[in-house]
């Protein structure tokens, strides 16, 4: 389905899409139905995003479904996406990494740079709109041996076994906390591995304070249910407020300690027990994936799991004119949510009316969505399970102790000055898995995604840029 | 459930069903590993067991895919030669060479 932009590079399509998750595939398709010329760019191969993730035509999955909920949301909107390709009215860009976007002067059209396919080469579209659909990454929180292999994110395992149906291990702990973790752990039993169990660091309890946001959203119960009788049939047992507060081993894991927390996941003293496994799935919940949106300047706001979201309005306007967002970048909110939002931004960009059922969807689901993400923020008491040479910042090696010095002795207040002092948050991943913990360890609130890039660029495309570009 | 009343463990193939359209091979540190079209380098490393390809600089620990989606470059690994490259991403191709990169990547340039 692979289509080059057949115009000239300088004539502007009525709407570019970066991501093509839920999200920015379902805003493509609608947008196209109303009669928008779209060009849809995504670093991945395939359409789908992490939700959809799935075999390459060439690994002949007879079943991809087997992997996913809602498999026929995702069909349908991949048959459309072919038929708005052949027609000539969605330009579909796989395998284009965007890495910047930056508005002509007078602000009527945009030009989005991007990194295409594995050589990297320099590729650059211009629309008049432009919707950000970039999703999130995992929120790690680090614990001693977390950088050994075997272990792993839980959505990364997810990912993984989707994408190229492999698994870590053959005996699986996933652990951390969110709704994601039951995912995983069903879909990792499903296929093969042994889940002994699935830690949680949240007490589900925290759900019994939203009881009107659950009941309106039977589907998502459903779905729970889905996956909590999965985990039964394949013996995973749930164990709430606990963590995983280190993974033993030399060259690989051989087991995780767990242990009890307290209401602020402090571990708790005398309750550690030790469980053998070849692999580590480990995930606390999304983080937003905003460098693209902060850099064009696009207004952020907390949200209740203590990431950062975009500031969007009921249409899914950034406060940035001329550019929408939807699905996880306005807050983590599952796949369901994403493709509402999607629709009601190609509503709001072709300049029709929003459909009230696409209005109420997104009403009930954010609700839901605000639920949870409370019920999982991390509690305070996670650093407790740190030691002095637990490297925080896998890239750049830094452990907790030299972050710690950072704040005690030299008087760091906040992660900016901490990343100076010590390179945590300074190597390849930019913070992206260092930076909530970083940010923790500061005792400040976690920072929007500030990047200037949002991948590695080649020098020689820098270099490329016209001059009188910022 | 004990190990013998489950019986044959399961595999993600059976889980999804079908057969892959090629099985080739893919060299990695001069061992040859089974490889499917559309499987990323990661994934063919997965399959063969392979948890780590990578060392780090400082402390030549062994790494391998962490994050699973490209944003945690803990996968790097140097392909036909080109370093730094993200094999969750990377798609695996017949005749690729695959090598453990040590450190940067870049230390036969001695910077
Ligand atoms: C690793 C992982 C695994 C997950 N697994 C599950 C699961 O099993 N079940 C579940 O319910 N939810 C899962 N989720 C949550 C799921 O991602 C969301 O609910 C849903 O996919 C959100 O849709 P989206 O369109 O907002 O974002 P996504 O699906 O994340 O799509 C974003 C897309 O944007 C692309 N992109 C990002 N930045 C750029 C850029 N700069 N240039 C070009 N393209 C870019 C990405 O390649 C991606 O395809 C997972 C999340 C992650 C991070
Ligand atoms: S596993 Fe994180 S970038 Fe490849």
């Amino acid at each position: 389905m692979t289509t080059s932009p057949s115009d000239s590079p300088s004539a502007a399509a009525d709407l570019a899409v970066v991501g093509a998750g839920p999200a920015g595939l379902a805003a493509a398709v609608t947008a196209a139905g109303l009669g928008l010329r779209v060009i849809l760019l995504d670093a991945g191969e395939r359409p789908g995003g992490q939700y959809y993730r799935h075999p390459a035509p060439g690994l002949g999955a007879a079943r991809p479904e087997a992997l996913h909920h809602g498999w026929s949301a995702f069909a349908s909107r991949e048959a459309a996406l072919r038929a708005h390709a052949s027609a000539g009215r969605i330009t579909y860009l796989p395998y284009h990494h965007v890495w910047t976007v930056i508005p002509d002067p007078d602000g009527a059209a945009w030009t989005l740079h991007a990194v295409a396919g594995a050589d990297e080469a320099p590729a650059t579209v211009r629309a008049r709109a432009v919707l950000l659909a970039t999703g999130a990454y995992e929120r790690q929180l680090p614990f001693p041996g977390w950088t050994l292999p075997g272990v792993v994110g839980a959505g990364g395992a997810q990912a993984m076994l989707k994408g190229g149906l492999v698994l870590p291990g053959s005996r699986v702990v996933v652990a951390g906390s969110g709704p994601l973790l039951l995912a995983v752990a069903g879909s990792l039993a499903s296929a093969g591995a042994r889940v002994p169990v699935v830690v949680e660091a949240a007490a589900y309890s925290g759900y019994a304070h939203h009881v009107p946001a659950l009941l309106r959203n039977p589907g998502k119960l459903a779905e729970g249910a889905t996956y909590g009788g999965a985990l039964l049939r394949h013996g995973v047992r749930l164990l709430t407020r606990h963590a995983v507060t280190e993974a033993h081993g030399t060259d690989r894991v051989e087991a995780v300690t767990v242990a009890r927390l307290d209401r602020d996941w402090r571990p708790v003293p005398g309750t550690a027990r030790r469980i053998p496994c070849d692999a580590v799935a480990v995930g606390h919940g999304l983080v937003p994936q905003l460098e693209l949106a902060t850099g064009l300047g696009c207004a952020t706001r907390p949200s209740p799991d203590a990431t950062v979201a975009l500031e969007l309005d009921a249409e899914q306007r950034t406060s940035v004119p001329g550019v929408w967002s939807a699905g996880e970048t306005g807050g983590i909110g599952g796949a369901q949510l994403a493709l509402a939002e999607g629709e009601i931004a190609a509503h709001s960009v072709a300049g029709r009316p929003v459909p009230a059922r696409l209005v109420r969807t997104r009403t009930r689901l954010r609700a839901f969505a605000a639920a949870m993400a409370g019920a999982h923020r991390p509690g305070s008491g996670w650093t407790g399970w740190l030691r002095e040479d637990t490297d925080v910042c896998r890239c750049e090696e830094v452990p907790a102790g030299r972050i710690r010095e950072a704040v005690e002795d030299l008087g760091a207040r906040d992660a900016r000055t901490v990343k100076l002092l010590t390179r945590a948050g300074m190597g390849w991943c930019q913070g992206r898995m260092c930076g909530p913990a970083v940010a923790a360890l500061a005792g400040t609130d976690p920072a929007p995604d500030r990047r200037p890039l949002s991948c590695p660029v080649p020098l020689r495309h820098l270099a490329e840029l016209p001059a009188e570009l910022p | 459930m004990s190990e013998a009343t489950r019986g044959r463990r399961r595999s993600p193939r059976d889980l999804v069903g079908g057969t892959p359209a090629e099985t080739w091979s893919l060299r990695f540190d001069g061992r040859e590993l089974p490889a499917q079209t559309g499987q990323s380098i990661a994934a063919v490393l997965w399959s063969a067991g392979i948890l780590a390809w990578r060392t780090t600089r400082d402390t030549a620990a062994p790494r391998g895919a962490f994050c699973g989606i490209g944003s945690c470059y803990d996968c790097l690994v140097t392909v036909n030669g080109r370093p730094n490259q993200r094999a969750c991403l990377v798609p695996a191709r017949p005749g690729d060479h695959v090598t453990t990169q040590e450190g940067t990547g870049h230390d036969d340039l001695a910077v």
